[in-house]
């Protein structure tokens, strides 16, 4: 298209947004919240290394551990799916910028909702 | 949008060498871009051999010294010659610095001049600056105050006045705006590391009264949250600034304003 805006128009475009500080936030506050909640997953993972079924079932039956695993996954995709719309504004355009926003927000909800429902199903022994 | 293959104007051929005159006891080799809208050929990258032993100290009278001496079509901006102006940015061994204030010998091997990365160029050094000139009025980088003026001067603190210190000194070159990648990708929307350290330094001028309304215009994911702390423009800045820092502090205040 033959772009005959004045540069002023142009830089100006639509306007600011009066957004951003809140994904901006959010994301760091869930990145400091991922540092102690990785760790523990970490060591608890080596620490079950060579543990049988029963011992891991019993694990997670522990109501601390149902609620840190919850807290685990469910900041882990929030803080991921953030993440990943930064990368999409970043590096793509237009439609394919918005259908890639739209599909890994809906992706990190389902992913986070079904992990939960495991966690709960083992945890409280359904 | 990032872009990875180059238009096909994009693509640098060798261009032509001018030899040193005989006689010449202390050679060094400049390549230099250019391109000229007016022949529809892709860039070409010229060889000059200059003899350094009658030519000043830096890559500035070196070039001075070629349109001089060797090839008047050899186009670039230049005016004050001391760091100042900020007019003979450019791409200088893989550094985006000032020909006037970067030294000849500190470069090892041949010297590469290109222009300013990931702008249109106008012909050879030459950048189109159009948009962040653009961007610069957009954040309208001016006093503002809705207060009676006074009958004097505005008053400030000594320790108000040293909050401007490191921000002041920017001479617009846009050596760190074009270093910038986020910039590259995104330059339509993205303000950039130069006109965000201008737009900081009014947010740190105890005399304006729109913090609000500047804080507002600035709060964007693309205006300002393209920063993702690359650090390129602090790295690259021929006037040791830290645009990087002046981004933080705006993040900052907009954080402050909200929790």
């Amino acid at each position: 298209m033959d772009d005959r805006r004045t540069p002023l128009a142009r830089a100006r475009g639509l306007g600011s947004a009066r957004d951003g500080v809140h994904h901006w936030w959010v994301q760091r506050l869930t990145a400091i919240a991922l540092i102690p909640l990785v760790v523990w997953f970490a060591v608890s993972l080596v620490m079950l290394s060579g543990a049988d079924y029963a011992v891991v079932r019993a694990w997670i039956g522990s109501p601390l551990v149902i609620v840190l695993l919850i807290l685990t996954i469910g900041i882990g995709l929030h803080h991921g799916q953030l993440g990943m719309q930064v990368v999409w504004e970043d590096y793509t355009n237009g439609a394919l910028r918005v259908a890639m926003i739209v599909l890994t927000k809906f992706l990190a909800a389902l992913f986070g909702l079904g992990a939960i429902v495991a966690i709960l199903r083992i945890g409280l022994g359904g | 949008m990032a872009e990875f293959t180059l238009p096909a104007n994009s693509k640098v051929g060798v261009g032509d060498t001018y030899k040193a005159p005989a006689g010449a006891t202390n050679v060094k080799i400049f390549k230099v871009y250019r391109w000229t809208p007016d022949d529809g050929k892709n860039p070409r990258l010229d060889t000059y051999e200059v003899d350094l032993a009658t030519c000043g100290p830096m890559i500035l009278d070196a070039l001075i010294k070629i349109k001089n001496e060797v090839d008047s079509s050899l186009t670039f901006r230049r005016s004050c010659r001391e760091g100042v102006c900020g007019s003979c940015a450019m791409n200088i061994d893989g550094t985006n610095t000032l020909a006037c204030t970067h030294y000849i010998a500190d470069v090892k091997g041949d010297i590469k001049i290109y222009p300013l990365p990931h702008m249109p160029v106008v012909r050879d050094l030459v950048p189109d600056l159009t948009v962040p000139y653009a961007q610069l009025a957009s954040i309208e980088p001016w006093l503002k105050s809705a207060s009676q003026p006074p009958t004097r001067e505005r008053l400030q603190s000594p320790e108000e006045r040293a909050k401007l210190d490191g921000l002041w000194e920017c001479i617009l070159c846009f050596c760190c705006t074009t270093s910038c990648p986020s910039y590259w990708w995104a330059g339509d929307r993205y303000l950039g590391p130069a006109i965000l350290l201008q737009a900081y330094r009014w947010l740190a001028d105890s005399r304006d009264e729109a913090k609000g309304e500047r804080l507002d215009n600035l709060e964007d994911p693309f205006r300002l949250y393209r920063c993702h702390t690359i650090m390129n423009c602090t790295k690259t800045c021929p006037k040791s600034l830290n645009p990087a820092k002046a981004i933080a502090e705006i993040k900052k205040l907009l954080v402050e304003r909200t929790i």
